[in-house]
């Protein structure tokens, strides 16, 4: 982060998870500044994340509150993963009661299934209730050590 | 008149071909989406409403996708919604399966599984796809894909070995929803997008068949008798396969599901959020 238009981008919150800004997701490819025009290169997360409209707006608005002209643009290559989420984010997501994602597997073709950790009491003895939850992003768990239901990020 | 204004990037003689393979892997989503948008609030539990929300948005997802590009390669300055919502069903080049009515659950889940054995070995294969827009949309499908596919196939694997009642309605599904699968093993007329590495494999039916095979084997239910996928046609003792959706041939249910669709935007044309 070297610019104040960086900065701005960065800390833009995601309209669907607000403790968390799309700097910590790893959504934004690029800033380039020119003067007072600046590109912003992002990467949308799920195909039909119905936040995508929102963030452009959000990013707009932020960049032209400080008299920025925003060109904004998505690029879906490389594909974003849940590896890009910050050590930062992380730790965000796990604050809020979110377990934050395990790591990918490259070599898998499909979704891989990973250890989750309860983020109230960090036990490992967790399972998962279903599929999908409120967002594209998180699935439904139950701690089975402190008997909590919680959402998870699915490593993606 | 002007003609359309090309890509740079694009071979002009596989014009056509790719805008047809954008709208009939584009409709494929939209169809099947919209169909499922009919399920939430009627499935069986809140989990199964949740599930198929966000499936049906991630098809929503990848047909704008694929639409927005398809306009690029139109080159007649039309956007996703032009495809969405002004063509007729004669215009649409979906398998006829994905339009086939919702049933009871069981069928929701088979026609979903079918589906999404397909649509798994599309998205993978496609991530080797010359065309370097199709091959970046592959990479963030397919992983989507395959959380569809872990779902659907789980379920039918649940009902096919679940109670007796469930399996009696799994394998009618199966029975009533097969001659809708004939499209999933092939798609005519992309010779040349095969040549050109576009659409590198030609091999997609043969690896929806493999995936179907054994997961209705797990889920101790039978592929109906005396019908052939491999040639998209009837061998004859058993249920004549129905003709190919990919090629504008559809069934009664599109014209209605299209009216509801697209109704909206019709009454109020140029209308945005």
């Amino acid at each position: 982060m070297s610019t104040a238009a960086d900065e701005l981008v960065f800390n833009v919150e995601d309209p669907e998870l607000p403790y968390v800004t799309i700097g910590d997701l790893g959504m934004v490819r690029s800033v380039d500044t020119d003067g007072s025009r600046v590109r912003v290169v992002l990467t949308p997360t799920y195909t039909g994340c119905p936040a995508t409209e929102q963030i452009r707006d959000d990013v707009a608005q932020a960049l032209r509150g400080a008299d920025f002209e925003p060109e904004i643009e998505f690029s879906l290559s490389p594909p974003w993963t849940t590896d890009w989420i910050t050590p930062d984010g992380r730790r965000k997501l796990s604050a809020a009661g979110i377990a934050p994602p395990g790591t990918v597997d490259p070599s898998s073709a499909t979704a891989v299934e990973t250890p989750i950790e309860c983020p109230r009491c960090g036990s490992r003895r967790t399972r998962r209730l279903a599929d999908f939850g409120a967002t594209a992003c998180k699935a439904p768990y139950r701690c089975e050590a402190c008997r909590e239901p919680f959402e998870a990020f699915k490593a993606f | 008149m002007t003609g359309p204004d090309l890509l740079p990037s694009l071979q002009p003689s596989l014009q056509p071909s790719l805008l047809t393979h954008l709208l009939r892997q584009g409709d494929r989503a939209l169809v099947l989406a919209q169909r499922l948008g009919q399920v939430i609030t009627h499935a069986p539990e809140l989990e199964e409403d949740m599930a198929i929300a966000n499936i049906s948005l991630d098809l929503i997802g990848q047909a704008r996708h694929l639409y927005t590009y398809a306009g690029e390669v139109e080159g007649l300055g039309h956007d996703e919604n032009h495809f969405a919502y002004w063509r007729s069903a004669e215009e649409f080049l979906n398998p006829q399966l994905v339009e086939q009515p919702n049933g009871d659950f069981a069928v929701t889940i088979v026609r979903q599984f079918f589906h999404d054995a397909y649509a798994l070995h599309y998205w993978e294969s496609m991530e080797a796809s010359s065309d370097a827009t199709l091959a970046a949309l592959a990479a963030r499908a397919r992983k989507e894909t395959a959380f569809h596919l872990r779902h659907s196939q789980g379920w039918v694997v649940r009902l096919g070995d679940g109670t007796d009642e469930s399996h009696r309605r799994a394998q009618l599904a199966i029975d009533s929803l097969w001659r809708f699968t004939s499209d999933l093993a092939s798609i005519p007329d992309e010779t040349e997008l095969h040549d050109s590495g576009v659409v590198p494999d030609s091999e997609v039916g043969e690896r929806w068949r493999d995936t179907v095979v054994a997961a209705l084997a797990d889920a101790t239910l039978d592929i109906p008798a005396s019908t052939s996928t491999s040639t998209g046609t009837s061998t004859g003792a058993g249920t004549d396969m129905a003709s190919s959706g990919w090629q504008g041939h559809h069934s009664s249910h599109l014209g209605p599901l299209l009216e509801e669709l697209q109704a909206l935007t019709r009454a109020h044309p140029g209308a945005e959020w």
